[in-house]
């Protein structure tokens, strides 16, 4: 089990990508399944630093990988707001250009890309994102 | 990450290398926002040596085709886009709303 933590900053992102690149290729799973592992946990990130922390530089995100049986558990931890995922919509790819609105991508694709996702929250321990990426058999 | 613009003709290329995310989306967006506003609005996106693109990105050039596509006056058009980044926009579900090309003679060719 590997933690690292990282400023709460746009600029963190790249070396956030490259910890979880590490441990998903240690983890043995291939280049595409390692980008989608990067890409679920950019999002995630982006999201904490935008949402949960209001902007950048208020706080650090902690990240934890796990090799686990079958796959890859990541855990990504912040002290922001409160962040529930049933209150952002599910993005609406079927409208006209003009009508796209940019909201709720991150989630959408954190939620296909990793096989499990879960939120939770507590005073004391702030938010909580654990995923699983799972090796296909 | 490094933008480069080139005029032909018929339209600007802009190509972008490295990573796109939150980070660097604001810098992609400048670059695009400078070509729109010079009165170019058939844009070929080169993503050749493009790695990484997050959603940020894909909002920058959804911004950008809205642009181009007012009175049907150009289009946004992408070329060279790494599958492993093309799968995330097709799952996104962003994919509809670009043409994609092969190579940047075809794209080009386009406009």
């Amino acid at each position: 089990m590997v933690t690292e933590n990282f400023p709460s900053r746009f600029e963190s992102l790249a070396g956030i990508r490259d910890f979880v690149n590490l441990a998903a290729k240690d983890a043995g799973f291939n280049e595409k399944e390692i980008y989608a592992v990067e890409l679920a946990v950019d999002e995630a990130c982006a999201n904490i630093i935008e949402h949960a922390y209001d902007g950048e530089g208020k706080g650090q995100i902690e990240c934890t990988c796990n090799n686990i049986n079958g796959g890859l558990e990541i855990i990504i931890k912040d002290d922001g707001k409160p962040f529930d995922p049933d209150s952002v919509p599910s993005p609406d790819f079927s409208v006209d250009l003009e009508d796209l609105q940019p909201r709720g991508a991150g989630l959408f694709i954190i939620r296909n890309l990793m096989d499990d996702v879960s939120f939770t929250f507590s005073k004391n321990k702030g938010n909580i994102l654990r995923m699983v990426k799972r090796k296909k058999e | 990450m490094e933008i480069t613009t080139t005029e032909y003709k018929r339209c600007i290329v802009v190509k972008s290398v490295g990573r796109i995310d939150s980070y660097t989306a604001p810098k992609l967006e400048e670059a695009l926002l400078s070509v729109t506003k010079n009165g170019n609005y058939k844009i070929v996106l080169d993503m050749e040596e493009v790695d990484f693109m997050s959603s940020k990105g894909w909002w920058v050039l959804i911004e950008t085709q809205k642009t181009c596509k007012r009175y049907n006056r150009g289009e946004l058009v992408l070329t060279a886009v790494q599958e492993r980044i093309r799968d995330s926009l097709d799952l996104v579900g962003m994919g509809s709303y670009f043409q994609i090309f092969d190579d940047l003679v075809g794209a080009v060719a386009y406009f």
